[in-house]
């Protein structure tokens, strides 16, 4: 099978037919949901957070930041981007709870510094290695650079983000993963099922000097 | 989208990022609709030190919004002495959670852009030349 990151830019591949398939396919629904549910785990968030959803798609991540129950630190509130209008659609049709921008996550994260708790992404950043167009502003390296600068910015000290991604090989995880170390995170990349064709790859990032009042 | 993101959210362009007049968005012939949603109290009450007050003021007011008070409120005014949801608690959970911002636009104080807003959705794509 193909990637669907190197045949379209996100915003057209996923057109109205694709967002509906994604958002409906269950066997997509549950894979996503159980990665939501290993991001959630890493975050180990303590109380009720203000959360940036980065690729928020047809908002099934969302749905479980939601639904988190209070033992397990929730109600969460959250913040999605997502550059695909067609995902968003999807979104509104199943009323979900939080907010929604239309935006392209490489062209940076549009809050002010410490505005969110954490900060989760489900399949969403390996999209950033594409280059939008030929213009220089538009290469991979200063789209990577602007939106882990911004993701940097926009978590309070002491936060943290998931990132669950799709590298194509090892130069883009590599590429991906010291964009984030340039921007100021703590970096690491969590596997789970190693070297088998379900392999998942969490970055997970720390933003440093937490605070007290957490 | 509701007034708490509003509260957060700045211009995109890069030439705005430390410029204090990028933020708040100012609203422009917005609609405002009511989505009830579950009160969340221990939610508002770690939100209450993030929140700009003075954003919140300013946003209140472009809206034709009641005046908020002068200071925010502090965290013991969020419970009643029974330590039930006082009155501040269920204005602030009506203000920041349920109020959204459905159609309209948003505009930067500084470059003067303006995001549109659409079923409750702001579109920040900026074309490449003003990233
Ligand atoms: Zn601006």
């Amino acid at each position: 099978m193909s990637r669907p990151e190197d045949t379209l830019p996100p915003d057209l591949f996923y057109n109205d037919v694709e967002s509906r398939k994604y958002t409906t396919s269950s066997r997509i629904r549950s894979i996503q949901a159980s990665m939501t549910n290993r991001a959630l785990e890493l975050l180990d968030l303590q109380h009720s957070s203000f959360i940036l959803d980065v690729g928020c798609g047809s908002g099934l991540s969302g749905e479980i930041l939601t639904n988190t129950e209070e033992v397990d630190g929730g109600p969460h509130t959250w913040v999605g981007m997502d550059i695909s209008s067609s995902m968003l659609s999807q979104a509104l049709e199943r009323d979900v709870e939080g907010d929604m921008l239309l935006a392209d996550i490489g062209q940076g994260v549009p809050f002010r510094p410490g505005s969110f708790d954490a900060a989760i992404s489900i399949s969403a950043i390996q999209w950033l290695c594409n280059a939008e167009s030929t213009s220089e502003e538009d290469a991979p390296d200063r789209r990577l650079k602007r939106f882990f600068d911004g993701l940097y910015a926009s978590l309070k000290r002491g936060g943290k983000a998931v990132c669950q991604f799709y590298p194509k090989n090892a130069a883009q995880r590599s590429m991906i993963s010291s964009a984030a170390i340039k921007a100021g995170f703590g970096a690491g990349i969590l596997e789970d099922d190693p070297e088998t064709k379900n392999v998942k790859l969490y970055l997970v990032l720390t933003v440093g000097g937490g605070d007290i009042t957490g | 989208m509701k007034l708490l993101t509003l509260n957060f959210l700045t211009c995109a362009r890069k030439t705005c990022k430390s410029t204090a007049a990028a933020f708040p968005l100012h609203p422009k012939d917005a609609e405002l609709e009511q989505i009830e949603i579950d009160m969340n109290p221990l939610f508002v009450k770690n939100m209450l030190p993030r929140l700009e007050w003075e954003a919140m003021k300013t946003l209140t007011q472009e809206l034709g919004l009641p005046a908020l008070p002068a200071e925010t409120p502090a965290p013991e005014e969020l419970t009643t002495e029974d330590g039930e949801a006082s009155q501040v608690l269920k204005d602030l959970h009506v203000l920041l959670m349920e109020t959204s911002v459905a159609s309209g636009k948003l505009v930067c104080g500084n470059c003067g852009h303006e995001y549109a807003v659409k079923e409750g959705i702001a579109n920040f794509l900026l074309p490449s030349h003003m990233v």
